[in-house]
């Protein structure tokens, strides 16, 4: 008898193909997704003479480097930017890669577009090189993050030697208040398990709130994973999964559908499974939250004030406390509903999906866009783009005062050339607040969808909740 | 991939926690031709951490927990690598950061806690000694601590080659484990 195991323990024994004697296992590598920002790992590649081993498996578009105000590779103003879109697009070409270009509705931020076109499924590994591919593990994946060495690496064996990781479990239990979501759950974990709270770790998120989280607000959860150290981060597939799934270009269909689903039935961790380190959460006592730091540990219940360095736990905190202040010149004591901001960016492989921007639109519909408040929403594929006109929520945002754009990264980390001006605050809905990751200078304050469409209309950090009683 | 042995410099000290790599390399650089040099790009808005006169031509880097956080960005490994930093000791690091530097031939050592605390308030520039094949490092008083690094890892920085060359003697395998798996 196997003993029992976690949802990680299944897909990783199940894709081992061998253990190195120092501990390290070649791990069997199901898809592989890939962007704008592969120019280095085709080269690499070329440099050795070698070409991509499956290409079948490889789905590629680009997100990094495309402008969100048109759709024309050609008028990418900025030569090397343009060559790293067009780089993507010959080297997919020249090895049958399956291709979502910037003229097909299928283009998207690379998270988004793996499980909305069905790519991403149970059970599977699937890497990219990009920190957010814990996104996918949403659906029961286990999906990774790799460097451009490790891209190249796959590139030319479908597989990766990798040390197995610990694993956590955290659980998330009860009802989440109104105003409240899943982006506001993943800050309150960061924030109390801290930015190396998971090093080392894939967590697999459970209890009943999570159970009840719609597909979007799990990919939301397990997105920012990486922003709390871990590798990946899982959620145990059901119907919700299942539902997501069913007639998705890339699923399976028919009778394979059947054969799929009972497979994937069998992957959720079994009820006596062990995790190295066990952590919960009250659902109840979440509140909106926003960081006023330079790490995504550094976020708060909206109803709080700027911290205090002086009370800091350790004089490491209190100083990386006081930089972080300089760096996003707040006061402490002043309450963080009480920040003015520049500007609201709606978009990145966080929270740009249909959902998000549906909760989005309820908010900021009958409203206006607070004076000298520039917000922009940027869908996160092309599909939800249309998915998103279909519903009229581009009117409302546009009538509110918020520029509709184009599909990709854009503001997140600003690698297309659309960043904010140094010292401006932006009320953004990504998932880095680092400093300089939205422009040289540039104040990232993260927040739920919800929370950046009340900060649009108010033009302040404000508390949602207050808007939902109107 | 350049290989590593040991050697003996100044630790150039960033006392702070959770550097992320968009600080060590901004993404504006992302796009910069890998072959034209990083060195330049190198912690590009907080210059003033690296260039300081009391630490010329820093080979080792020394900060707290949890550096390298943040983006897979191989680019700031590049960065670190060509500025001519060999080694990047720290209590912990991001995983996907560690793993790169490993691919690059710069060395990265989890060292004590309490080590790097003392080694990173000292007043004055500490030279420290770091030899790969005993996997120790040597403070000034000559204390020797010991850190870990996977056999593997180990001898392809020893031998300054990559694993992929190996992984491709392994086909048959991958191959085998193919048709053995057929529906993924």
């Amino acid at each position: 008898m196997t003993p029992p195991l976690t949802l990680f323990e299944k897909i990783w024994r199940r894709h081992s193909i061998l253990e190195r004697p120092d501990g390290q296992t070649l791990l069997y590598i199901d898809r592989h997704l890939i962007h704008d920002g592969y120019q280095p790992a085709f080269e690499f590649l070329h440099d050795r003479g070698l070409r991509p081993r499956a290409p079948h498996r490889i789905f590629g578009t680009p997100d990094h480097y495309v402008p969100t105000t048109h759709r024309d590779v050609v008028q990418i103003s900025d030569p090397e930017r343009r060559h790293m879109v067009e780089d993507l697009a010959r080297n997919t070409a020249a090895e049958g890669i399956t291709m979502f270009g910037l003229d097909d509705q299928r283009q998207g931020i690379v998270h988004v577009i793996g499980p909305e076109q069905g790519i991403t499924q149970p059970g599977i590994t699937l890497v990219c090189g990009d920190s957010h591919t814990s996104t996918h593990g949403a659906l029961g994946a286990l999906a990774f993050g790799i460097g451009m060495t490790e891209v190249t690496h796959v590139l030319a064996t479908q597989a990766l030697w990798q040390r197995q990781p610990k694993t956590m479990r955290i659980a998330v239990d009860g009802t989440l208040s109104a105003g409240v979501s899943a982006k506001d759950v993943i800050l309150a974990i960061i924030a109390k398990i801290g930015a190396a709270g998971a090093t080392g770790h894939v967590i697999e998120y459970a209890g009943s709130a999570i159970r009840a989280l719609s597909l979007e607000g799990r990919l939301t959860i397990c997105n920012m994973s990486i922003e709390a150290g871990a590798r990946a981060g899982m959620i145990a597939p059901d119907d919700t999964t299942f539902d997501y799934l069913h007639a998705r270009p890339y699923a399976p269909s028919g009778e394979a559908w059947d054969r799929a689903l009972e497979r994937w039935r069998e992957l959720p961790s079994d009820p006596e499974a062990a995790f190295n380190t066990e952590v919960s959460f009250d659902a109840a006592e979440i509140a909106p939250m926003v960081t006023w730091g330079t790490s995504p540990q550094d976020a708060a219940p909206i109803d709080a004030r700027v911290p205090d360095p002086a009370q800091a736990s350790s004089a490491v905190r209190r100083d990386a406390i006081s930089r972080a202040l300089a760096y996003m010149d707040l006061t402490p004591g002043t309450p963080l509903a009480e920040i003015a901001i520049d500007r609201v960016f709606l978009g990145s492989c966080t929270n740009s999906r249909i959902e998000d921007l549906r909760v989005a639109a309820s908010i900021v519909d009958g409203r206006r866009v607070a004076p000298r408040v520039e917000a922009w929403v940027v869908p996160g594929s092309s599909l939800v783009k249309a998915q998103a006109e279909a519903e009229g929520l581009d009117r409302i945002f546009k009538t509110a005062g918020f520029e509709w754009r184009e599909a990709g990264c854009s503001m997140c980390l600003g690698t297309n050339g659309e960043i904010a001006a140094p010292g401006e605050r932006c009320a953004s809905t990504s998932n880095r607040n680092f400093a300089g990751r939205q422009g040289p200078g540039a104040r990232t304050h993260l927040m739920s969808p919800a929370m950046a469409a009340a900060a649009a209309v108010k033009g302040h950090l404000t508390d949602v909740r207050r808007l939902l009683e109107k | 991939m350049q290989p590593f042995r040991n050697l003996k410099s100044l630790a150039l000290p960033i006392p702070q926690p959770n550097v992320d790599t968009d600080q060590i390399l901004p993404a504006r650089f992302l796009h910069k031709p890998r072959k034209d040099g990083y060195s330049q790009y190198l912690f590009r808005d907080l210059r003033r951490l690296i260039e300081r006169p009391e630490f010329p031509q820093p080979k080792i880097l020394i900060a707290a927990e949890n550096f390298g956080c943040g983006s897979s960005r191989e680019n700031a490994v590049w960065a670190l690598a060509d500025y001519g930093f060999r080694v990047i000791i720290a209590p912990s690091f991001g995983d996907i950061f560690y793993s790169n530097c490993l691919k690059n031939g710069l060395l990265p050592v989890p060292l004590r806690a309490d080590v790097v605390a003392a080694i990173l308030a000292a007043t004055q520039p500490q030279t420290l000694y770091v030899d790969l094949f005993s996997q120790t490092v040597t403070i000034p008083d000559g204390t020797r601590y010991g850190f870990d690094i996977d056999l593997f890892a180990k001898q392809c920085l020893l031998r300054g080659v990559d694993e992929l060359g190996y992984t491709l003697t392994l086909l048959p395998q991958i191959e085998e484990f193919e048709k053995a798996h057929p529906e993924t």
